[in-house]
């Protein structure tokens, strides 16, 4: 049985990808048929997955703010909050961003630089 | 008591404005990084003790002849009702503000300490769902991005150091290996437990210059720290050459930008220099280059145990002032 962080990250790929909402049935049969391509003896994790499971693994993803649900349809339709370019963008407005917080959670390799500078070691490339 | 006040009172000013605006302007911190980043320490760890010694020991003189003293009748005035005539309105001023300025300082620190957390760990939950485990190590994820990108996330056990596929694509094996050293030294050397607590005391006390000169000196003293483990393992040509490719090929804003798929907001963003920039990270690459382009010595010995012992003297002058006359008396 593949682990609960795998899961999630096979059903984001899922609604990431899909245009329209997706019930836990249809992400369920996606997802077996995703591992049954990759073929092999990993087949069968896919055949095993239990619907109750994918309910977990949205309603996980639900209380990250990753995933929403649409009121009022049975049985209920999922869909992602943000796409994954969204999602990577908010990432790099942490990593690069300029509120002073920010600067606090991480060390990156290299932080903003002004144009003179990138002028600069542009030239500098190119001399070595 | 009442001298002790004043030299506390002297010191807590000297080191909120002139020294550390004298030091952020020395040279020789680029030369021995390691010996700059205790000297601040010691500035912010003193200049703290003593803003609050020299309001406690203040509102305390009338009441005791020394700090223990002065806290033991406190104590009998606050808890067990004694007569309380000989403190004055400046004192009982003074002493609310040294109580409240601690306070202050410590909810900060612990305010600061949980959202780096809670921004941590929404910062590892997305980069699971979207970044890959890199083949060649551990502890390395790979995030699919164009521009190049490095950067690691501390967290105990759970460290991790990310990589983009645009750095990846852009830099040789030996310049890779630099970029990693580098990251794992500030993870190794624990520097976000530095960047926590100077962030913290800018957050606390914003308007006071020592502060902001602080966290900006830090932040660059450990990217230089991290340089110089980088270039135990490759050469000095090869760093340079991955700084200059990583930063010039991501000038901050674009990367965010493209990410959010507007095809031309690279021109956008390079023309608003400073638009993405954290404070003093544009001069930090800027002092960064230029200290590998012409490496200076390391600070002589004699000034480097002179700094050292300067820092140790800050710190204990405060110390012993308030703590030691109440042992002896």
């Amino acid at each position: 049985m593949a682990s609960l962080g795998d899961l999630e990250r096979a059903v984001m790929d899922l609604l990431w990808a899909g245009q329209e909402a997706a019930t836990a049935n249809t992400l369920r049969d996606l997802l077996a048929k995703s591992t049954r391509a990759e073929g092999g003896s990993a087949g069968h994790e896919g055949k095993d997955l239990a619907v109750t499971t994918v309910l977990t693994v949205l309603s996980r993803l639900e209380r990250k703010g990753l995933v929403e649900r649409e009121r009022g349809t049975r049985p209920h339709r999922y869909q992602s909050v943000s796409s994954r370019e969204e999602h990577t963008a908010e990432l790099m407005h942490e990593v690069l961003g300029s509120a002073p917080d920010r600067e606090a959670v991480l060390a990156r390799f290299i932080g903003s630089v002004t144009d003179t500078e990138a002028e600069t070691l542009r030239k500098l490339l190119g001399r070595n | 008591m009442f001298w002790t006040s004043w030299f506390l009172a002297v010191l807590a000013v000297g080191l909120a404005w002139p020294v550390p605006i004298v030091f952020s302007r020395a040279q020789w911190p680029a030369r021995s990084p390691f010996t700059a980043m205790l000297l601040w320490q010691s500035i912010a760890l003193a200049g703290g003790l003593s803003m609050i010694g020299a309001m406690l020991t203040y509102g305390l003189a009338p009441v005791g002849d020394n700090l223990l003293a002065g806290l033991r009748s406190l104590a009998g005035i606050v808890f067990r009702n004694a007569p309380s005539t000989e403190l004055g309105f400046w004192h009982i001023f003074a002493l609310s503000a040294a109580a409240l300025l601690t306070a202050h300082l410590v909810f900060t620190l612990l305010l600061t300490y949980y959202r780096i957390q809670r921004q941590r760990r929404r910062h590892r939950e997305l980069l699971g769902l979207l970044a890959s485990p890199s083949a060649d190590g551990t502890g390395t994820m790979v995030l699919n991005l164009e521009s190049p990108v490095a950067y690691c996330l501390p967290g105990g056990a759970r460290s991790v150091t990310v990589l983009s596929d645009g750095l990846l694509a852009a830099l040789e094996p030996a310049e890779l290996r630099a970029v990693l050293v580098h990251e794992n030294a500030h993870l190794s050397q624990h520097h976000h437990l530095l960047l926590w607590a100077f962030a913290a005391w800018r957050q606390a006390l914003p308007w006071l210059p020592t502060t902001r000169l602080a966290q900006e000196a830090v932040n660059s003293l450990i990217e230089m720290l991290a340089d110089d483990v980088a270039l135990k393992c490759e050469s000095r040509a090869t760093l340079i050459k991955a700084i200059a490719i990583v930063a010039s090929g991501s000038t901050g804003a674009p990367a965010v930008q493209m990410a959010f798929g507007e095809p031309d907001a690279s021109d956008v963003g390079a023309g608003q220099p400073g638009a993405t920039g954290g404070a003093g990270s544009a001069g930090t690459t800027a002092s960064r280059v230029s200290r590998l382009l012409s490496p200076q010595p390391p600070l002589p010995e004699p000034l480097r145990l002179a700094v050292l012992a300067a820092s140790l003297l800050l710190l204990a002058a405060p110390t012993a002032l308030l703590i030691v006359p109440g042992l002896l008396g």
